[in-house]
């Protein structure tokens, strides 16, 4: 190895940047993930606002060097509000010849390419479906090129180590991750423990990824690949705090226990793993040390009922999700919502329909979750709209399922459960109990299982509490007293009891703040994972001026019921736009909500988040009309 | 306020009219499990009735005990939520041939094999009831229903066989007729710690009566069952003459002095599973009693004592720990 000195690269002009999108795109055996995992990270501990997209096959290994086996992971990090995961990547690393051709179209013209050439034999070639050699024959003619032979480097850098020539390879994504190190200015010393941690068990493979990471650092200056390095500063605009990276499903995860507890309860997960939800099960699967129990049931119908079961007992029930898995546990939310008991279903969308495209992202649960049963089954439903935001956005599903007796749905979505962002970590003192209340005795007048209060919720009995003895189903039951009922009226005073109750959530809900001027010629509004996208896309747009046009933005937390307000709030634009990843469902909400407004759907449905200049060119062309 | 543990059988009928048809069988499970349960010394209170969709299924509306009426099939996963959410609590469980072996097959089987302390009482009448009248996962081949009128093509489970399957810690088998046998079962399954699961012969006076009277008729029983007692030598018949002694890989009839010991509790599920399907045999009489009772570790207590462990590990839970974990950093 070689020594230096001094610090490798300190020769070289360093320049700043304001803000960077990187992507690392190799084959789903490169270990992308991991590097974009360790680059978010570091990038976050320096004080960089950041996103991320991570985009990876439904397949765990496609056949090697293949274009459906290309993984990516895009991070975005700057020293000002990132609220995106970024358009076009200033920066593509390419593993192979199929990451190459699947990435290139998304880089930014005149961005740069780093790549493997270790990986371009004609065989590379030919996996990857390719007739030449992209490397020349002009595909990058656009761009900036950095050829190296990583395969070739690690093989060298670990030399005299007791790996296998297949686990030295295995390290390449480390020498990829020191040299990106390198050119933006990064430590080493975070990714270096994690190793250390990562591998506790094997040291050897622990040191070989270390050298792999130093080799790849000094290679930066060393090998005189590039005219200079560049630094992004800290963000300075972050609210004051203390901050953590989070990925939304742990912070989903996170914001379940922390809810359970203000309501005091003990959390129950009844989940089946389904991708992108999985996450939520294994995170909540190490929280016991809360009390939380996890129950991985048999299927996805057993998990909801297991919960519910679970919330009969005394528990917060909690089930965790995607679409197909919704679809499965629709009979149990009715049941739900025939007992009157709290459960959180939570929903974190896939493209569909049926299998559909489960790695990728999409709203297309809207409707269903929000009418998706049979008969007149309301249930509310709320979304959260950035990883962080998804632990805010739990405690609410708890705060409103506790406090109604009532299923809420909580939907987030691949985007945001896969992606990252710095989470400013709220004080203990902001987050306010609701503790449940259980009926302890009989009232005077008597008890009676379905009586209400105020919110027009039912008492919460536990069993195993003397003389409440009492029998819930899903039968229909008459008022009061919950005996089984076929009574014509009623049937109809408690079908209109359970949508009474739900719609009296709204009395809760605050109306949603409007980002920008309060009137104006155009309201954004959006829910769940396109925040991001829609307050760049406003940001771009008021920076730009517009002629005197003027654009706002609006957020639904509470998708349904929707908050008081909104039909004054439209009132003050002439239009409203509604970008959503699916084909204008929210629109037809709304129109059907709001009928004297004008409401534009904008829908994407790629399994992509929109972009911020998919926006802001939608915009402009309607402002032009 | 504490119940006393005087409980009658009354204290167990709730305020609601039974709905069964007029000599339905599921009248006698009624009465039975009434009675038994006021010999538990276990209070009303804490004692939950867990059912599906299905005729057996409103059970729960006619316990004076907490009860939860839920949806097709799914009983088990309701019930497995309620005990390992309050493992406290004595969770019973009623469901029938449809209901249990059809659309809730699956949760029976996962109940079973994790070993959840939950009663089973499944009432298999070998038809569907309440839709009135179709053939069921437990029905004979040729049967003539509403949806078979030539007589169903379908091979029927043996519950006792499928439960011995799952890795049913306990598994029994009784007659709606046999009212002293039934609690005697009821009873033994009651104290057995762990998943047990009772199939009642469950006579439908509507559209399918008489279907058991080839075995369970009061005049042919004793010749036509055998009842598999525990550490008791396997006999039958009017005088107890007859006996049933395992030989090779089949059972054979003997006189009762040679009669093998039925033993519920071998390693291997084999002798069980032999016995279960002794019928397959028509000369052979019908095999009623405790098939099988084992012990295995509960599921809820196991998941009850990871949290204890974690706990004790890494300290109980709290939200400073939990929010502010992990790598953070102040702005």
């Amino acid at each position: 190895m070689t020594q230096k000195t001094h610090e490798p690269g300190a020769d070289l002009p360093l320049q700043h940047q304001e803000e960077v999108v990187i992507r690392f795109a190799g084959d789903s055996g490169d270990g992308m993930q991991i590097t974009g995992n360790q680059f978010t990270h570091t990038s976050a501990l320096i004080g960089n606002d950041l996103a991320t997209f991570p985009d990876y096959p439904a397949e765990i290994r496609a056949p090697a060097g293949t274009r459906p086996g290309v993984s990516g992971f895009q991070v975005r990090f700057g020293s000002s509000d990132v609220h995106t995961p970024g358009d076009q990547p200033d920066v593509l690393v390419a593993m192979n010849p199929a990451a190459l051709i699947v990435n290139i179209g998304d880089l930014k013209p005149g961005g740069v390419v780093i790549v493997n050439t270790g990986q371009f034999t004609e065989n590379d070639l030919k996996k990857a479906n390719l007739a030449k050699n992209p490397l020349s024959d002009g595909t990058l003619s656009a761009f900036r090129v950095i050829e190296i032979d990583i395969n070739k480097r690690v093989v060298e850098a670990l030399k005299g180590t007791t790996l296998s020539s297949k686990e030295v390879q295995r390290c390449k994504n480390f020498y990829t991750l020191g040299l990106m190190y390198w050119l933006y200015s990064r430590p080493l010393e975070n990714t270096q423990k994690w190793l250390e941690e990562k591998f506790a068990k094997r040291p050897e493979l622990a040191e070989a990824n270390k050298l792999a990471l130093q080799a790849g650092f000094n290679a930066g200056d060393i090998h005189e690949l590039f005219q200079g390095r560049y630094e992004v500063a800290p963000c300075e605009t972050l609210p004051k705090g203390t901050y953590r990276n989070i990925m939304g499903n742990d912070a989903l995860a996170m914001g379940l226990v922390v809810g359970a507890k203000l309501a005091d309860l003990r959390l129950f997960l009844g989940s089946y793993p389904i991708t992108p939800a999985s996450g939520i099960l294994e995170t909540l699967a190490g929280y016991k040390n809360f009390g939380v129990i996890t129950f991985q049931a048999e299927d996805e119908i057993a998990a909801i009922c297991a919960a519910l079961g679970a919330s009969y007992a005394g528990c917060l029930g909690v089930t965790s999700t995607s679409g197909p898995g919704m679809a499965l546990k629709t009979e149990g939310m009715g049941l739900a919502v025939s007992v009157e008991l709290p459960l959180v279903i939570c929903d974190i969308q896939r493209g569909g329909p049926s299998t559909g495209l489960p790695t990728k992202t999409e709203q297309a649960d809207l409707l269903q979750a929000v009418f998706g049963r049979n008969s007149e089954a309301p249930i509310p439903v709320i979304a959260a709209s950035a990883p962080s935001d998804a632990f805010d956005t739990a405690i609410e599903a708890v705060r409103i399922a506790v406090q109604y007796m009532t299923p809420v749905i909580l939907l987030s979505d691949g985007y945001i459960a896969n992606g990252a962002e710095p989470w400013r970590l709220p004080k203990l003192e902001e987050l306010k109990p609701f503790p449940a209340r259980f009926l302890q005795q009989a009232p005077a007048e008597g008890f009676q299982p379905y009586a209400r209060d105020a919110r027009l919720a039912r008492p919460w009995v536990r069993p195993g509490t003397p003389g409440l003895e009492h029998r819930v189903g899903g039968l229909e039951k008459a008022h009061l007293t919950g005996h089984i009922s076929y009574d014509p009226e009623n049937h109809e005073f408690m079908v209109r009891m359970r949508a009474n109750k739900v719609m009296g959530i709204r009395d809760s809900i605050p109306t949603p703040n409007v980002f920008g001027d309060s009137t104006g010629d155009l309201l954004i509004v959006g829910w769940g994972s396109t925040r991001g996208a829609i307050t760049s896309a406003i940001e771009k747009l008021r920076a730009r001026g517009m002629g005197g046009r003027k654009v706002s933005s609006l957020h639904l937390r509470h998708v349904w019921p929707l908050p008081k307000g909104l039909d004054s709030i439209f009132g003050c634009f002439r239009s409203v736009l509604v970008p959503e990843m699916n084909m204008g469902q929210m629109a037809r909400l709304l129109r059907s909500e709001f009928q004297q407004h004008n409401i534009i759907s904008y829908p994407k449905v790629q399994g992509l988040p929109f972009r911020t200049s998919e926006l802001v060119a939608k915009v402009e062309s309607i402002l032009e009309k | 306020m504490p119940e006393t543990q005087t409980l009658t059988k009354k204290d167990f009928k709730s305020d609601q009219d039974v709905r069964w048809c007029p000599g339905c069988g599921d009248y006698a499970v009624l009465n039975s499990v009434q009675g038994v349960m006021a010999t538990l010394g276990v209070p009303r209170h804490q004692i939950v009735f867990v059912s599906g969709i299905g005729c057996s299924s409103r059970f729960p509306y006619y316990m004076n005990t907490y009860g939860f009426h839920s949806i097709h099939g799914r009983a088990p996963a309701i019930a497995t939520g309620i005990k390992t959410a309050n493992p406290e609590l004595s969770v019973w469980m009623v469901t029938g041939d449809g209901d249990g072996l059809s659309i809730g097959g699956n949760h029976m089987a996962h109940i079973l094999r994790r070993n959840v302390d939950v009663k089973i009482l499944l009432f298999n009448n070998e038809i569907y009831g309440l839709t009135k009248g179709q053939y069921s996962p437990t029905s004979p081949i040729g049967l003539k229903t509403k949806s078979s009128p030539m007589g169903s093509v379908d091979r029927p489970f043996d519950p006792v066989s499928f439960a011995l399957g799952c890795g049913a810690t306990f598994v029994a088998r009784t007659i709606d007729t046999h009212l002293k046998h039934m609690e005697q079962v009821l009873l033994a399954a009651a104290r057995h710690r762990g998943a047990a699961f009772v199939e009642i012969y469950q006579n439908c006076v509507i559209f399918n009566d008489g279907c058991f009277d080839g075995f369970a008729d009061k005049t042919v029983r004793d010749d036509k069952t055998i009842d598999l007692r525990p550490g008791q030598p396997m006999v039958f018949g009017k005088n107890l003459d007859q006996g049933i002694r395992i030989e090779g890989w089949e059972p054979k009839i003997v006189s009762a002095a040679e009669a093998e010991t039925w033993r519920s509790d071998t390693h291997s599920g084999g002798p069980a599973f032999v016995m279960s399907q002794l019928d397959a045999d028509p000369a052979m009489p019908r095999p009623l009693g405790i098939l099988r009772d084992v012990q295995a570790p509960i599921f809820e207590q196991s998941v009850h004592e990871q949290i204890v462990r974690a706990q004790k590990t890494h300290g109980a839970g709290t939200l400073e720990g939990l929010i502010y974990s992990g790598e953070t950093w102040t702005v």
